[in-house]
């Protein structure tokens, strides 16, 4: 997994309340058995039209911000299905960081997983961010001192779990790090297997 | 200290624990299908590394297959593929894998219940949402994605954090005609598709008592439409009724053993909720989605709601494109909604028990002619007993089609699917934009209003009917 530190981008506002998994990709590219190349497929109702042509209006098809790695959108963000494809297509597209005032929790779990940074945030600093990225401004994420600089001198601070940034900061692999606690994972099954005999 | 049912099954199942509440979760059971599986396997072998424990494991193909005749395989190039891979990486990893052909074959969530794979007190995950299904035999159940699915192949643990305890009751008894479904999506209604967010729900009441485990299973099922973590009921004995006998149910000496144990699977007494809920089961309807959320409800009686008479400016906003989405005129009252499809079947609703309601209404009746109907089993067995029953050939006087087992237009990964601008009623339990297909519309009801309104061709209020 990519290290995330610092992100310097213009971003992408979309203020649309409870974006879900299906909006961000939709069932036909869940077909793969790759994780990569999801970019192409992301938010695609949204982006093109019944015969697949770019629509205009829809800010991600647009010049800067088809280049943004910032995506700001509304509450309740990746609500629905526990497709890791919505990470993927956003990964894939460029986006390493979504603001929003609340996520859905296995979207949110399954962000980290990936190298994304979502961020929460109160609904009027999000609103700000939402502003400043209509105006093309940059935002800079420092995931090392937890801190949100646009262009002036009030940024903004936000939270993470520790163990969170951790992962993030040094690009962990999970599965490797849990390995090395074999030992206690198995005197636990051990102890189950006693308790629990049925079950194995 | 007097604890939560969820507290009792965290903490049974916790291997470690660091100063900042990062915890190591012991699974005890793991559901896999076709869609959230391949990168895992994948990354599986491009580490060397081995399924923990594939014992515990059982996977199943569901969202791609085909719901007509089988005998000619997978007409899709991809989907065939995604179903090969993992019937190939099941070989491989010596995992039971239930095929395209098996009878045991159906939606994940509807044979970890039926083969006694889902029991009290167990940690269960699975790479998809409604894995809270399985929260109704009082057993931790939650969705995952697929990195995590390889971190439990391969560690039959997850790392995780403990959320906070969520009590809804619902007391008294329901009005005849108002249905499991109802009652979640009520629920749903009242706390927001965000309301459960960081909480494990449990389902408390009279109303939760007196449900099947088919009943219980409906409403868990959509605990993560309210954006829980979880959700459970508390075993009783309807939940050691169903589960004995099942092929995977522990046996002999080891079903005493497990009673046993099940048996203290209640939350205490005193213990404390981080927050709770309670409505009076009196004052639940017959309710319908009108929007592209599921909380946005309405009951049988009710209207689509005006955007004008909304303050906030964000749902303002939120009402407006779901009308538009979904082609529907503010103040328009639900039953005068008419209807050109309608699917019965899904995760939420396709178990036979659903299907005798179902039956219990189109019983001599014909399908409206502006109406396509067709009822989806939720597995192989749901169908076979449908059959022993003689429902399909109610059903199919009745000019619904009977498929084959699968999620079908739950969300038409396979060729199900909604055509534009269609509108559906749905058994279901996602009405997002395009879920049933690209500028479908969905309305989500029960599966007694879904066959009322198959019958009318529009919705209509099931408690004048039965
Ligand atoms: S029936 Fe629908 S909700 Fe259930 S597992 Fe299948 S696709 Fe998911």
């Amino acid at each position: 997994m990519e290290k995330f530190t610092k992100l310097k981008s213009i971003a992408a506002d979309l203020p649309i309340m409870n974006v879900d998994t299906d909006m961000i990709i939709p069932k036909q590219f869940l077909k793969t058995i790759k994780r990569t190349g999801l970019g192409s497929a992301l938010f695609y109702e949204m982006r093109y039209d019944e015969k697949g042509n770019a629509i205009k209006s829809f800010i991600l098809n647009n010049a800067p911000y088809n280049k943004a790695k910032i995506l700001i959108s509304g509450k309740n963000f990746g609500c629905g299905s526990s497709r890791e494809h919505a990470p993927w297509a956003l990964l894939d597209f460029g986006i390493r960081c979504v603001i929003a005032e609340s996520f859905a929790d296995i979207f949110y779990n399954n962000c980290f997983k990936n190298g994304i940074l979502p961020i929460i945030l109160p609904e009027n600093q999000v609103k700000e961010l939402s502003e400043a990225a209509k105006k093309n401004k940059e935002i800079e994420i420092d995931l090392i001192d937890q801190k949100i600089h646009k262009g002036d001198n009030r940024p903004f601070d936000f939270e993470i779990e520790s163990f969170r940034k951790e992962y993030l900061l040094n690009g962990y692999d999970d599965i490797a790090l849990t390995l090395k606690k074999d030992v206690k994972i198995n005197s636990f099954e051990q102890k189950k297997k006693n308790l629990t005999p049925w079950l194995y | 200290m007097a604890k939560t049912l969820y507290d009792k099954i965290w903490e049974s199942h916790l291997v470690d624990e660091q100063s900042d509440g990062t915890s190591l979760l012991y699974i005890d059971r793991h559901l896999v299908h076709e869609v959230t599986s391949p990168q895992a396997f994948e990354g599986l072998r491009l580490s060397n590394r081995k399924v923990k424990l594939p014992g515990s494991t059982l996977a199943v193909v569901d969202h791609n297959v085909p719901t007509t005749d089988r005998s000619k395989g997978i007409a899709d190039k991809e989907s065939a593929i995604q179903v090969e891979t993992l019937s190939k990486n099941c070989k491989d990893f010596g995992i039971e894998f239930f095929g395209l052909t098996d009878k045991r074959q159906g939606i994940v969530h509807v044979i970890g219940p039926e083969q006694g794979f889902t029991q009290p007190g167990m940690t269960i995950v699975c790479g998809d949402s409604h894995t809270s299904t399985h929260g109704a035999f009082g057993a931790l159940a939650f969705g995952i994605g697929t990195s995590e699915v390889e971190h439990v192949l391969a560690t039959q643990t997850l790392i995780q954090s403990r959320v906070k305890n969520f009590k809804i009751s619902v007391d008294g008894k329901l009005p005849l005609g108002v249905t499991a479904k109802d009652v979640i999506l009520s629920i749903i209604g009242n706390i927001g598709t965000a309301g459960g967010t960081g909480y494990v729900i449990e389902y408390c009441g009279e109303v939760f008592r007196n449900f099947s485990m088919e009943e219980r299973m409906t409403v868990c099922n959509m605990s993560i439409e309210a954006g829980a973590r979880a959700g459970m009921v508390a075993p009783d004995q309807k939940t050691f009724d169903y589960i004995k006998g099942r092929p995977l149910a522990p046996q002999g000496d080891n079903w005493e053993k497990a009673l046993k144990y099940w048996s203290n699977l209640y939350t205490d007494k005193d213990a404390k909720f981080d927050r709770e809920l309670h409505l009076q089961g009196k004052d639940i309807e017959p309710t319908v989605t009108w929007g592209t959320s599921p909380q946005d409800i309405a009951s049988i009686n009710g209207k689509v709601p005006d955007p004008n008479l909304e303050k906030n400016e964000d749902r303002k906003k939120s009402i407006l494109r779901s009308l538009d989405y979904m082609g529907l005129e503010p103040n328009t009252p639900i039953q005068d909604i008419k209807i050109d499809k309608v699917f019965i079947g899904s995760c939420t609703n396709g178990r036979i028990e659903d299907l005798r309601e179902v039956a219990k209404i189109v019983k001599g009746k014909k399908v409206n002619k502006s109406v396509d109907a067709i009822v989806v089993p939720g597995s192989g067995l749901v169908k076979l007993q449908a059959e022993k029953e003689g429902l399909d050939k109610i059903f199919k006087d009745s000019g619904f089609e009977w498929r084959e087992p699968g999620c079908s237009m739950c969300l038409g990964m396979n060729p199900d699917q909604l055509k534009p601008k269609e509108r559906c009623a749905s058994t279901s339990n996602r009405n997002f934009e395009g879920r049933q297909g690209r500028g479908g519309r969905t309305h989500l009801v029960s599966p007694v209003m879904a066959a009322a309104a198959a019958i009318e061709g529009r919705f209509v209020d099931i408690r004048k009917i039965i």
